[in-house]
């Protein structure tokens, strides 16, 4: 329901928009219980590591520690840029699309089997931005064309696969550039380079989230859009500008991708939205916007990535796991959620 | 002589089907309290958006110390120093004090483009001296009292008188409607204290306050400036008279139609409770009766309305439907009892614009329509037919969008969607809000005409005019508590100004 459509009334008094404030209030102050469920990623976090320790020793060695880093580096960095995006309220489902195309992108430009390009690290700063022009554009359409973020970002996502899928035929290139594959495998102090530029993210995103007018708007505008307005925020910029940088976040997790891998293809980012969307939501982010932070989402990844190794650890079937992850999803909302007060759930 | 620091001149506002001002002139000089009254639906509210550039005026002009300003933004209100301080809404609770006191303003605190949160809290303590609150400026909204994110609104309106050159006007909307005694005192403590650096528009439903407070007050009545009066030359029954103004009209509500109730008791609550919204509700309910309820807003009868409906349920007290007790834990329940809502919000609760007005007339008795699991089309369709007729409704057919109908023919559906699920109590929330004065005589006619057939009735009025022409009988709820009870026979209806006295 859209507040402006009541307001515009003239007639109506302003107690229904109190007393939905009041909702919200509540829910965030609501006790006990909230003061556990502001915990309760963290915990779990805790409950898995101890539980999988118990069934396979090798779980808790810094071996398998950096491990678990390396395979959270490109998650992480993709969460930052989603986590912003649900704060403020929406979603964002293009993702695999942008990190597909933007892997590609890297991809042909350093040197590789396909095209004659070789361009080296300089390809990497043009691929982020290349990042930040599909965020634009999801911004853009989003707020201009008034469309929903979710269908929105969902035909850009389509897009941005198809355009990877057009441009190589279906093809993979292979990556021969060890400068550039440095960025996922050189191991400076012995942690994969992917973790140094993964904290380096979380890190800006923090300051972006804590120190910076777009920080503070977009959870003015996640809380309550209309009190947002009201207070003189340029609502369609931030919203705008906000995609971007996650566009630009997504553009470096392709980026990541390619180097990981030492290629690009289409379907490099496959089961990344997934991941991606379970990890913020499982940190405690809620998906009505408001409420959560990036460090909520580092939680989140974590949890993400400890699960799908422990059931690695404890030999559980590939296929399983996919629907263990799928089943924590729900389990993981169901906990983070204070749905006592919520009248309606869509 | 100096040019009032804030002035309107001639300021109008249409929106379809309503003038929600009209032709009003209004003037603040320098360190002046004014005091703004009237009626829910006065256009008090539409005032202030208009002076908050929330709202653009069709016609007329605003002036700031003498200047025509355009305000086309709650900031340039601001910034030509008009703060509003609203009921409660412009409080994030997600964020923290500091933050909510300077959002949107975040520019003075930014270094390298980075906000300096020591030097925002620094600057919010400074605010939140001016209103004596002590908390600290990180603390989350969210963690506060009620009374103390008020303050912290204030807080933020005041945070203009440092940053701004010019005189300030502060906007005060129902500052006191929801706080306790002890902080009213000390809400006037720093409105006078203000004077000297502000002028104040102070509104309220409470009049003796408004006297207090107050050096002149404007009386506000269907988008006009009806009155103005020097406080000390009025007194809270003058207040009245001029807010309610006019003579009930007889015809108008169908005073004739109105007969005796049986003595058949459909309904009654017995100490009805439910904790911050309403206490010790007692009343029976006859057939053929119609019991209006009068308050302001936050006299808890729009959570007693629901209550009885089943939206949520009473904490303690007894509710008897026919004889036996019952306890509604969801809306289908107490409309299986044969109660019924119309809600005040048509549109979103209402009605489903989308559906037909055979799908939106069949909505609350739906297993009736079906044979086998599958929606007997016919029957519905004649159903729809045969209210459509009986009801008056202008649509060009039953397979018609409600939404694309006019507001009273929207309103009739409504109405028809609860007699066909066969409800003998309807409770009608604002029931004229939005619609026309054709299409609410016409309501009130559907009205007469349901308890002639011996449903019973709980209003819920737009207008205190509409509880007293339309009710047999007439609680006033205050603060959550019936605090009167009034006869209304046709030819005996009690004065409005009665009423008043015991809703504020």
């Amino acid at each position: 329901m859209d507040p402006g459509l009541r307001r515009d009334d003239g007639l109506m008094g302003d107690h229904d928009l109190i007393g939905r404030n009041r909702l919200k209030t509540a829910a965030l102050n609501g006790g006990a219980l909230a003061q556990w469920r502001k915990w309760a990623p963290l915990a779990v976090l805790l409950a898995l590591c101890i539980l999988i320790s118990l069934f396979n020793g090798n779980f808790l060695t810094i071996g398998n520690f950096i491990r678990l880093l390396n395979s959270a580096a490109i998650p992480l960095v993709l969460c930052m840029g989603a986590t912003f995006i649900i704060l403020m309220g929406s979603i964002d489902l293009s993702v695999e699309g942008i990190v597909a195309l933007t892997a590609v992108m890297v991809s042909l430009l350093v040197t590789n089997d396909i095209s004659p390009y070789a361009i080296g690290l300089f390809a990497v700063p043009l691929a982020v931005i290349a990042g930040g022009v599909m965020g634009l554009l999801n911004g853009l359409l989003h707020v201009k064309l008034k469309t929903p973020s979710f269908m929105t970002t969902l035909g850009v996502g389509f897009a941005g696969v198809g355009i990877a899928m057009a441009v190589l035929g279906g093809d993979t290139v292979r990556i021969s550039d060890q400068t550039f594959r440095f960025l996922s495998l050189g191991r400076p102090l012995g942690i994969p380079m992917a973790v140094w530029i993964a904290i380096a993210s979380v890190a800006i995103a923090f300051i972006i989230q804590e120190r910076t007018r777009l920080g503070r708007w977009l959870y003015a505008i996640g809380t309550d859009e209309m009190t947002a307005r009201h207070a003189g925020i340029p609502i369609e910029r931030t919203r705008i500008l906000i995609f971007t940088v996650a566009g630009l976040f997504y553009g470096l997790g392709g980026v990541l991708s390619a180097a990981q891998f030492g290629q690009g293809h289409a379907l490099i980012s496959q089961g990344r939205l997934f991941t991606t969307i379970t990890a913020v939501v499982v940190g405690g982010t809620a998906l009505s916007g408001g409420v959560g932070s990036v460090l909520n989402s580092v939680i989140g990844v974590m949890i993400v990535v400890v699960l799908a190794n422990g059931l690695v650890l404890m030999g559980v079937e590939p296929y399983v796991q996919q629907g263990v992850q799928g089943l924590l999803i729900i389990a993981a909302v169901a906990l983070a959620l204070d749905r006592s007060r919520l009248e309606v759930v869509k | 002589m100096m040019p009032p620091v804030l002035e309107l001149r001639g300021v109008s506002k249409s929106f379809p089907g309503v003038k929600a001002l009209d032709d009003v002139s209004f003037a603040i000089n320098k360190s002046e309290v004014v005091g703004l009254i009237g009626e829910n639906g006065a256009g008090k509210s539409s005032l202030l958006k208009v002076l908050n550039g929330i709202y653009q005026p069709d016609r007329g002009e605003i002036l700031v110390n003498g200047q025509a300003i355009r305000i086309v933004s709650p900031r340039l209100a601001f910034d030509s120093g008009i703060a509003m301080v609203f009921q409660e809404q412009s409080i994030l609770p997600t964020l923290t004090v500091a933050e909510n006191i300077f959002l949107g303003r975040e520019e003075e605190f930014l270094r390298y483009g980075l906000i300096s949160k020591a030097r925002m809290n620094e600057a919010a303590a400074v605010e939140l001296k001016k209103v004596r609150l002590a908390c600290h400026p990180g603390t989350r909204c969210a963690d506060l009292s009620f009374a103390d994110r008020q303050m912290v609104e204030i807080a933020k309106a005041l945070s203009l008188d440092s940053r701004i050159k010019g005189d300030v006007t502060i906007l005060l909307d129902e500052p006191t409607s929801v706080v306790e005694r002890k902080e009213v005192d000390l809400l006037f403590e720093i409105v006078r204290d203000l004077k000297q650096r502000a002028s104040i528009v102070f509104i309220s439903h409470r009049l003796e306050e408004v006297l207090d407070i107050s050096d002149r007050v404007y009386v506000m009545r269907d988008g006009k400036v009806v009155k103005e009066l020097g406080s000390g030359e009025a007194t809270v029954k003058d207040l009245h008279q001029h807010m309610v103004g006019r003579q009930l009209h007889h015809e108008y509500y169908r005073e004739a139609r109105q007969a005796a109730p049986s003595s058949q008791v459909v309904l009654s609550c017995n100490g009805l409770c439910k904790e911050g919204a309403f206490s010790n509700i007692s009343f029976p309910l006859h057939a053929g009766e119609i019991i209006g309820i009068a308050g302001v807003i936050g006299s808890g009868r729009e959570d007693l309305a629901r209550c009885l409906a089943g939206h949520s349920p009473a904490d303690r007290g007894t509710l008897t439907v026919d004889g036996s007790v019952v306890r509604f834990g969801a809306p289908h329940e107490a409309a299986r009892k044969g109660i019924g809502l119309v809600p005040s919000e048509r549109k979103t609760e209402g009605q489903v614009s989308a559906f037909t007005v055979a799908e939106n007339m069949t909505l609350a008795a739906l297993p009736k329509y079906v044979a086998s699991g599958i929606l007997r089309f016919a029957a519905e369709h004649a159903t729809a037919q045969e209210w459509i007729g009986r009801l008056k409704i202008k649509t060009p057919s039953t397979a018609t969008m409600v939404g694309s109908l006019s507001g009273g023919n929207q309103q009739k559906v409504v109405l028809a969607k609860w007699r066909v699920a066969g409800v003998r109590v309807l409770i009608l929330d604002h029931p004229t809000r939005g619609i026309d004065v054709g299409a609410k005589e016409d309501v009130y006619e559907l009205v007469r005409d349901m308890t002639a057939e011996g449903m019973a009735v709980i209003l819920l009025g737009d207008t205190l005019e509409e509880v007293i022409g339309l009710s047999n009988r007439i609680l006033v709820m205050r603060d959550g508590e019936v605090t009167a009870t009034f006869e209304a026979p046709p030819g005996g209806k009690p004065a409005q100004v009665d009423l008043i006295r015991h809703m504020v």
